[in-house]
């Protein structure tokens, strides 16, 4: 009986973990975003592409126009450009609550942030609404974050 | 002690048994491998090896299903209409099921091609056949929809269709029932078909970078009932063969009298010698009628174009445009195996399989080995055309498929079976019964140059038993082999939809890497897309209203509106902003005669809808979208015809909820 049980618990083992062989696999993910630990995880920054990203002190008026565009596009359903929240925060003041990495890294590695970023998470208890990925491009968010600075009153 | 260890398995385990010792096997055949729990499993969240399409039959549609779970992943809407997309329904998708014949929301799905390059199966493209009325519909498998439908004239019965030549220069349409043309009088007693029906071939030009099709040309051919094809490849490039039956031109009581003869035909097409013909300007114009249907990816809308033209080349004026192979008896599979140098046909009331040679017949064609003709087509001699025959290979022979290393499998439809036998020397070399009466079998790559093997589909006729019953009507069902050995091994049986007929595969990967997610917001050329919430709006002209409504979670916009009357003809111009994958928003509206629409990120879709009663109509988001799904709708308001309400609309403007009704009080 010893060996039989051993027989199944071995046929059990190989059914719940062996896969098809040659199966085809997907590879993890197509963007190169870096996976820190938890413990390095960097509140500060958030976690995606953009690291110390420092924009110039006076307003690029051309980048907060394109910014203003993508805007209308594709973030105006949810976010007014004052305080007050419409499905996801108003935009008035963002620029000094959060870092323009953060900001930048949020719009473009959204679900990674949103499934690990605290302050990510605290928004989305709030809200109820998970910030779609909206598929931005770097200059789109580099604009953007520009128009919300020009919403920031700098000039 | 087996009874004592039943309780300490898992379930998994426990199915693993049931392959053993639960089923009521009718013979030892009929249990599946020891192994077939492993081999089929693939684990939560973990890919499939192959992807399999199924032709639907009289679904109209096409299936896809990973290999080797069996697990349905997407049905593909073709030529049926689908109110759970809006396929056929929507204003942009409408046009995609133009005929000569106006709107045909339905149709005969049979067989499918994989686009190839080199003979081998390259994944850009899926052909699709429409039998009752003849079209060929071109998939997308970046996307998996439909592309392109292209009606096919001086035709009944698109049967021996979508196959390709080996880097998908023409895929091809003959048939199955012969018909007077359409530009001639069509009005004739029918037992004047040895008259007055004639038989077509049609070879499709696909344009290399685009995928899209234009009728080349067509071949006049006898009356006759053309069956299926398979292109030469390797040697025999350059060459197509078509299956055909009813060589004795019965058009009554077909069962008894298109079985008479001994042997029926292979029609062996030279469709380079057609093209240099064509360059002389050899062909004939001939005024017809057919539907052109194109897809686009850009404008998210389809466009339909009659157009009235082909170009016919009758095979009685060209001697060495198309021969004749006799083939015992009635055949039905016509099959290229990988080299290119043997076909095979299947002769459905005979008690063997003819293997013809291609090298045999470019030499009986070089000394005119001739046997006279059929109708004005040269008869090659049997025997100097055959390379052999397999003996008693089983009863109703089908088709056959291939595997890449010598050998052959053929289903047998009355039988009940699979056979394996070698090329080589026509030996049979396994069986493996199925469960029940086997129409087409499929190989991953069985019919390309460089066959994947490892795994057989039989797609089955008959399903009885094999699976809890569902009343009268049963799905049909499918059944899985394990061909990597020298034994078939069945590892699966798994029910299907529609009627599969035949089936493509190939390996996953390519596919799988180039799989469209969403459609780009920023390149969206709809005329009527919203770009941006600040854009949405109600527009009226004269009795036509366009609402230009955007969706992202969780709302509409705008989602009240009022001052639509009674009558009116209402275009909801629906744009999902959303920009990530898999996350589409539907749109319902109560009342709607057509259907939902199903709207991916970043597209427009456009539903008509005419209201017939004053009253509020709640519209809604029927895809499951987020945490706040069930928010996501709207409200019209419909006034009576004549009246003055003005067009309004509006989002987020809410009335003060404290303040009660003057009727509550």
């Amino acid at each position: 009986m010893k060996k039989i049980l051993i027989a199944c618990s071995a046929a059990l083992f190989m059914m719940s973990c062996g896969g098809p062989e040659g199966g085809y696999q997907a590879k993890e993910g197509d963007e190169t975003a870096e996976k820190p630990t938890i413990e390095e995880y960097d509140p500060h920054r958030g976690e995606g592409k953009f690291k110390d990203y420092q924009p110039s002190a006076a307003l690029n008026a051309s980048m907060a126009e394109s910014g203003e565009k993508v805007y209308d596009l594709k973030c105006a359903s949810c976010h007014k450009l004052s305080a007050e929240m419409l499905v996801g925060p108003g935009w008035k003041g963002v620029t000094e609550r959060h870092s323009p990495d953060w900001i930048l890294n949020f719009m473009t590695n959204t679900d990674a942030m949103l499934d690990k970023d605290p302050k990510a998470q605290a928004m989305l208890e709030i809200c109820m609404v998970r910030m779609p990925n909206q598929n931005l491009s770097d200059d789109d968010a580099k604009d953007i974050f520009e128009f919300m600075r020009k919403n920031d009153g700098v000039k | 002690m087996k009874r004592m260890i039943i309780p300490v398995l898992s379930l998994t385990t426990a199915i693993f048994l049931l392959g053993i010792t639960g089923c009521k096997p009718k013979n030892a055949g009929s249990a599946a491998a020891g192994d077939a729990a492993s081999r089929v499993y693939v684990a939560p969240g973990k890919y499939d090896e192959v992807y399999n399409f199924v032709s639907g039959g009289f679904s109209g549609q096409v299936t896809v299903y990973g290999l080797p779970s069996g697990r349905l992943l997407r049905t593909i809407p073709v030529f049926s209409n689908d109110p759970q997309t809006g396929y056929g329904y929507s204003e942009n998708t409408i046009p995609m099921l133009n005929t000569s014949h106006g709107f045909v929301p339905w149709d005969d799905q049979h067989h499918l091609e994989i686009s190839q390059t080199n003979g081998e199966t390259d994944g850009r493209w899926l052909f699709a056949n429409a039998n009752n009325t003849p079209r060929i519909a071109r998939i997308d498998l970046t996307t998996f929809r439909t592309a392109e439908i292209i009606e096919i004239p001086n035709s009944a019965g698109n049967h021996s269709s979508p196959f390709i030549t080996e880097n998908t220069e023409y895929v091809v349409a003959g048939t199955r029932f012969s018909v007077p043309m359409d530009n001639d009088n069509g009005d004739v007693p029918i037992d004047t078909y040895k008259k007055n029906f004639k038989g077509t071939v049609s070879f499709i030009k696909v344009d290399p970078n685009s995928g899209n099709m234009d009728i080349a040309f067509q071949i006049l051919l006898p009356g006759v009932n053309f069956d299926l094809s398979h292109a030469g490849k390797g040697p025999s490039h350059g060459w197509f063969f078509f299956s055909c039956y009813n060589s004795e031109q019965a058009h009554t009581l077909l069962e008894v009298n298109a079985s008479k003869r001994d042997k029926d035909f292979i029609m062996a097409v030279n469709w380079k010698k057609a093209e240099e013909y064509l360059k002389q300007g050899r062909g004939q114009k001939q005024k017809v009628k057919y539907a052109h249907n194109v897809y686009s990816d850009d404008t998210h809308q389809a466009t339909s174009t009659i157009k009235d033209e082909v170009i016919m080349l009758d095979a009685t004026q060209f001697p060495d445009l198309v021969y004749a192979m006799p083939c015992p008896k009635s055949p039905h599979g016509c099959d290229v195996d990988p080299t290119g140098e043997y076909i095979v046909g299947s002769g459905k009331l005979a008690a063997l399989i003819p293997v013809f040679s291609f090298s045999k017949m470019t030499k009986a064609i070089e000394a005119k080995d001739f046997d006279g003709d059929y109708e004005g087509i040269p008869v090659l001699k049997y025997e100097s055309v055959l390379h052999g025959e397999v003996q008693k290979p089983g009863l109703g022979p089908l088709h056959t498929e291939f595997d890449g290393k010598g050998n052959a499998y053929t289903s047998m439809f009355l039988s009940s079976e699979v056979v394996k036998w070698s090329i080589a020397d026509l030996k049979v070399l396994d069986r493996a019964p199925t469960f029940y009466s086997t129409g087409h079998l499929m190989v991953v790559g069985g019919d390309s140059k460089k066959p994947y093997g490892k795994y057989l589909v039989a797609y089955n006729k008959i399903t009885k038993d094999r699976y809890l019953p569902t009343g009268p009507e049963l799905n049909q069902t499918a059944q899985l082999f394990d061909i990597s050995g020298d034994k078939m091994k069945l590892l699966l049986d798994f029910p299907t939809a529609g009627e599969p007929h035949y089936a493509q595969a190939m390996p996953a990967e390519k596919i799988a890497a180039k799989s469209l997610k969403i459609y780009d917001l920023m390149k969206n050329k709809n005329p009527f897309v919203t770009m941006g919430e600040k854009e949405s709006r109600v527009e009226r002209k004269g009795n036509r209203v366009d609402v230009y409504l955007t969706m992202i979670r969780s709302h509409f916009s705008p989602d009240n509106i009022e001052g639509i009357k009674v009558g009116d003809e209402v275009y909801f111009h629906v744009t999902n902003l959303e920009q990530d994958w898999d996350l589409p928003h539907g749109f319902a509206i109560k009342g709607a005669n057509n259907a939902e629409l199903l709207v991916m990120p970043g597209e427009t879709q456009t539903l008509k809808w005419v209201p017939e009663v004053s009253t509020i109509f709640p519209f809604y988001c029927t895809d499951f979208c987020s945490a706040l799904h069930q928010e996501m709708q709207g409200y019209i308001r419909v006034s009576p015809k004549g009246s003055n309400v003005p067009i309004s609309f509006s989002l987020g403007k809410n009335s003060d909820a404290t303040v009660e009704p003057e009727a509550s009080k």
